[in-house]
Formats: C-alpha cells, sequence, structure tokens
C-alpha cells in the first residue's frame, strides 16, 4: 500500500517533466519539416515573408529584429522606471504609501493583456498618429510602450525582493561613516542586489519577447523590416495572426516561428536560472 | 564643529536621485489609476442587463456575453478540477517523498521552464496535442491551461508545506502513523492556505488568458450546459473581448468586458491577500 502511494506520487512530481519533454519534443517535430524544405539559411535570414503570394517566401528575419527591438525598446524604456521605482517601495516610501503602490502593482501584473492591448489600440495608436504626423499610429513604437508597461510589475516585484534581502548591516555601516540614506540606498543596497536586479530585468526579457495579443492589437502586423513608425509583425504575432487559416508548408512555417521563439525563450530561461542561483548565493 | 553640511555635489546628487524615485513611482501609480479610470469610464456606461443575460443575436443586431461569462467558469472549473490533484501531488512528492536530491533539481527546472514559456506557444503545442485529437472545444483549451498553471499550485502548496512544523509529522509517525496517514491527516491539512493562494492565482490568470484558447478552445457564443459546453467550441471573456474590439471593431462591448475584468481582477487581488493576512494570522496564534 505504502509502496503504491509513493509511486503515485512519484508519478506526479514527475508530470511537469513530462510536460516540458512534450513541448520540447512536439514543437521540434513540427518545426524541423519547413525549415529543412525552405532552408535554414533562407528562412531565418530571408528578408521578405510573403506566405500567401504566388510563389511564397518564407524569411523571417523581419519577425526576428523586430522581436529583438521590440524587447530592447520595451527594457529600455521599463527598466528605469521600474528600477527607481522597486528602490523607493523598499527603501523610502512610508508603509502607507507603500502598501497602495503595492497594491497598485499587483493589479498591474493582473490585468490580462487584452485590455492592455484594448487600451493601446484607442488611446496610444491614435495618439501616435497626431503626436508624430504618421499616417497609421500602429507601429513599433506603439508596441514598445505597451510592452514596457507590460513588464514593469514583474521588474519592481522582483528588484523590490531583491533589495529587501540586503542585510541591514551593510545600510547601517554605510549610514554610521556618513553616507546619506540616498547614497547608502544606490551605492551599497543596490550593488548588493544587482544579481537579484539583473534577474528582474532578464524576466522582463522574458515577458516582452513573449507577449503575444496585446502586440497583435497595437503594432499593424505586416510583415515589415522593423522601423520606429513602421507597422511590423513580432514573432509572436506571426505565429498568431495567420495560425486560423493557414495549412501545408505555410502552417508547418508558423511552427518553425514557434520553434525559433521556444529556443530564445529556453536562452532566456537560462540566463535567468543563473542570475538567480548567484542571487541565492549572495 | 562636528557636523559639516553636505558638499553640493552630495546636496545634487541626493536630490536627483530622490526626484527620480519620487518621479517614477508616480508615474507608475499614475499609469495604474489611468488605465483603472479610463476602463471604468469607457465600459460601464456600457455595461446592461441585457448585455450580461443574453447572446449575440444576428438577426437583431445585438451582443450579448452570457455565453462567454459562462465559457469562462466553465473553463476555470476543469482546469482547476484537474490541475489540482496533480499540482497538489506533484509538491508532496517534493517536501515529503523525494530522497535524490537530483530528481527534485529537474522537477523544480522543469517547472520553471513551464512557467517562462509565453501563451501562445501553450496555444500551439495545445493544437497539436489535444484540438487535433479532441478537436477544438472547451476541454482542448482548459487542458492546455493545466499544463500552463501546474507550476503556480504547485509552487504555493510547496511553500506553504515547508511551513508545516517537522515536529507535527515526528510527532504523528511517534504514534505509529505511515507515512500516507501522515500525508493525509497532518500535512494535506497543514497546507490548504497554499492551495487556496495557488487557487485563486490560477483563476486570475485563466481569465486573462487568451492567446493560449484563442486556437484551442475558438470562439464561437453559444449558451451550453457544463458537459456540452466543453464538448463544443466557445470564447472566454478575454477572447470574446479580443475579437469584438480587433474583428468586428465594436468597441463599446470590448470596454464593457475590460471592465468587468478590471472588477475582477481586482477582487482577485484582493481575496488573494486577504486569505494571506488571515492564514499568517492564525499562524502566529
Amino acid at each position: 500500500m505504502e509502496r503504491a502511494i509513493h509511486g503515485v506520487f512519484l508519478l506526479l512530481g514527475l508530470i511537469t517533466v513530462g510536460c516540458v519533454l512534450l513541448i520540447t519534443v512536439y514543437l521540434v517535430i513540427s518545426g524541423i519539416p519547413a525549415i529543412r524544405k525552405i532552408g535554414v539559411g533562407r528562412f531565418l535570414f530571408g528578408t521578405v515573408w510573403a506566405s500567401t503570394a504566388a510563389e511564397p517566401q518564407y524569411g523571417i528575419l523581419p519577425f526576428i529584429l523586430t522581436s529583438v527591438y521590440g524587447t530592447a525598446g520595451a527594457i529600455v524604456i521599463g527598466v528605469p522606471i521600474g528600477f527607481f521605482t522597486a528602490v523607493y517601495l523598499a527603501k523610502a516610501a512610508s508603509p502607507r504609501v507603500r502598501q497602495v503602490m503595492e497594491g497598485a502593482v499587483s493589479l498591474l501584473s493582473g490585468i490580462p493583456s487584452v485590455v492592455y492591448g484594448l487600451v493601446g489600440m484607442l488611446v496610444l495608436v491614435p495618439g501616435i498618429r497626431r503626436l508624430f504626423g504618421v499616417p497609421d499610429g500602429a507601429s513599433l513604437l506603439a508596441a514598445i510602450i505597451v510592452l514596457a508597461v507590460m513588464i514593469l510589475p514583474s521588474i519592481i516585484k522582483v528588484s523590490m525582493t531583491a533589495l529587501e534581502a540586503v542585510p541591514r548591516e551593510y545600510e547601517d555601516a554605510s549610514l554610521a561613516l556618513g553616507a546619506t540614506p540616498v547614497e547608502t540606498w544606490f551605492r551599497v543596497s543596490v550593488p548588493a542586489a544587482r544579481s537579484g536586479i539583473a534577474a528582474a530585468v532578464v524576466l522582463g526579457v522574458g515577458r516582452a519577447i513573449g507577449e503575444a495579443m496585446a502586440v497583435m492589437m497595437v503594432a499593424g502586423n505586416a510583415p515589415n523590416m522593423p522601423g520606429l513608425f513602421q507597422s511590423v509583425r513580432f514573432l509572436t504575432t506571426a505565429v498568431a495572426s495567420e495560425m486560423s487559416y493557414s495549412s501545408g508548408l505555410q502552417q508547418q512555417a508558423l511552427f518553425s516561428i514557434a520553434l525559433v521563439l521556444f529556443l530564445f525563450i529556453m536562452l532566456i530561461n537560462a540566463t535567468l536560472n543563473f542570475f538567480l542561483k548567484r542571487n541565492k548565493e549572495g | 564643529m562636528l557636523t559639516k553640511p553636505l558638499s553640493k555635489r552630495r546636496r545634487a546628487y541626493g536630490r536627483l536621485m530622490r526626484g527620480l524615485m519620487v518621479t517614477c513611482a508616480g508615474l507608475t501609480g499614475a499609469l495604474v489609476l489611468f488605465l483603472l479610470v479610463y476602463v471604468m469610464v469607457r465600459g460601464v456606461p456600457n455595461l446592461s442587463w441585457e448585455l450580461l443575460s443574453t447572446k449575440p443575436s444576428y438577426l437583431t443586431g445585438r451582443i450579448g456575453i452570457l455565453p462567454d461569462i459562462l465559457n469562462t467558469l466553465y473553463v476555470v472549473l476543469a482546469t482547476l478540477v484537474i490541475v489540482l490533484p496533480l499540482g497538489v501531488g506533484a509538491a508532496i512528492y517534493l517536501t515529503e517523498y523525494a530522497s535524490n536530491k537530483k530528481l527534485v533539481a529537474v522537477i523544480e527546472y522543469a517547472a520553471e521552464t513551464l512557467s517562462g514559456i509565453p501563451s501562445i506557444i501553450y496555444g500551439l503545442v495545445g493544437i497539436l496535442i489535444f484540438s487535433n485529437h479532441m478537436g477544438t472545444c472547451l476541454m482542448a483549451g482548459a487542458l492546455t491551461l493545466v499544463i500552463m498553471n501546474l507550476p503556480t499550485i504547485m509552487r504555493t502548496t510547496q511553500e506553504s508545506l515547508k511551513t508545516v512544523p517537522q515536529s507535527y509529522r515526528e510527532g504523528a509517525f511517534g504514534l505509529g502513523a505511515g507515512k500516507w496517514r501522515v500525508v493525509r491527516t497532518v500535512v494535506l491539512p497543514g497546507c490548504v492556505d497554499g492551495i487556496i493562494t495557488g487557487c485563486i492565482l490560477s483563476v486570475g490568470r485563466i481569465l486573462g488568458e487568451s492567446a493560449a484558447l484563442l486556437f484551442t478552445a475558438g470562439f464561437a457564443h453559444a449558451v451550453n450546459g457544463l458537459l456540452t459546453g466543453l464538448a463544443t467550441p466557445g470564447a472566454t471573456l478575454t477572447v470574446a473581448l479580443y475579437v469584438y474590439a480587433k474583428e468586428q471593431g465594436e468597441f463599446g462591448v470590448a470596454f464593457a468586458i475590460a471592465a468587468i475584468l478590471m472588477v475582477l481582477t481586482l477582487l482577485i487581488n484582493l481575496a488573494a491577500t486577504l486569505v494571506q493576512t488571515c492564514f499568517a494570522k492564525r499562524r502566529s496564534l
């Protein structure tokens, strides 16, 4: 009896491993054929995506570059705002302010991505069109701003946890030596928490590169090479926008795009684990 | 004189950094406030009993979101019923049974990997594993979400299992109880708070999910019972929002759904905090 139950729990424990293997195997098996047919070079570095043309072309370089630029842009805007907010909340804010803001940040992380997309569609897209005088505001810039907002909560929460874990003694020693509180936070606490803050940034990268629906609603979805005011397609939206009506080689190519995205994510996960482990070791 | 005033440079540094912190925190706060107010102002006027209690009709050109509300409920129910035993069981294995450190590390790494995979990939894999065999239906969507929420339930259960004092287990063992009996009577009741927290977080995640459901569960709007509902395609609230806003340009309905989702998100956050403080109090007694 005990042995059987032990076996059942072992099986349950192994389910996550099974799921990861299943996902990897399915993605690899369904992603490889199209890459083979199209050719690795022409698939990864082709600059034209015309999947429904008479002579279809499947080059995903525009999607890869858009995902990279879009994520980088979101990080450039989101990380400084998130970082300073996290230092403020972890060190400077009064308990009252902190409590309210923590609730606000939780709300920000709980809002469904389609709601971000909807607000982006009706506020950001027309705003960009008017402000910069471009014919259509649905662009890489709109996607970058939406992504920057969406990664804020992860960056704030993870950085705060890291900043709070800095031993009190470090800060006391710095204060006793005559540093002001602000100097102590930024020159002692922040460097001590740098692995955790790095983990926060990597987590943000992962969130941004994987977001599909919100981006789909504001980025315009034309397979152009990226430009700030161009209508663009990300790796995620390339999959999502054609999935419902694709078939044959076109559908296989979509699975290949998903495989490329998956490889990006695995790389980011490995980096994240590296920083988290270093943070734990201190 | 013991205290010398700070040099100009140090004072400027302090002022600059303080200013940056307050500006950024203010910006974040203002952003949340704006989102909340904007969605409510645009959404609430479009809410009506008719919208909530009917299904869309092409004859009268009327839109109702009752089917989407029901579908959301069905998906939440089906996902939780399946993911709870799996996730709690996995957590129990990791904290109570596992003795092989390497295996534990592998399982935990797998869980972390799962929580890092974006939902659009879950959607694709959901098509391959579930929808291709059972058709596009709510159940296929729910099964996809099971994989997605497994790490959440596992982690929260594990956290609370760690807080069950070792002496409880030792006491039970000392009285002659077997491992399974100890797990059932001592350990499981001790981790109820973790399971509840996990459920709340999962419900939040399921409510907000769209990319993983769009292609696995489809986007039909029919009113069904639980069982037929699960076997047929249907849109949840988020998917319906997407379809109404992006494909049909019905922004009024989209904002009404957004307002509902916003209120639900607020309630879920509130519930999670309440559960945590409530159980923390009970534990400290």
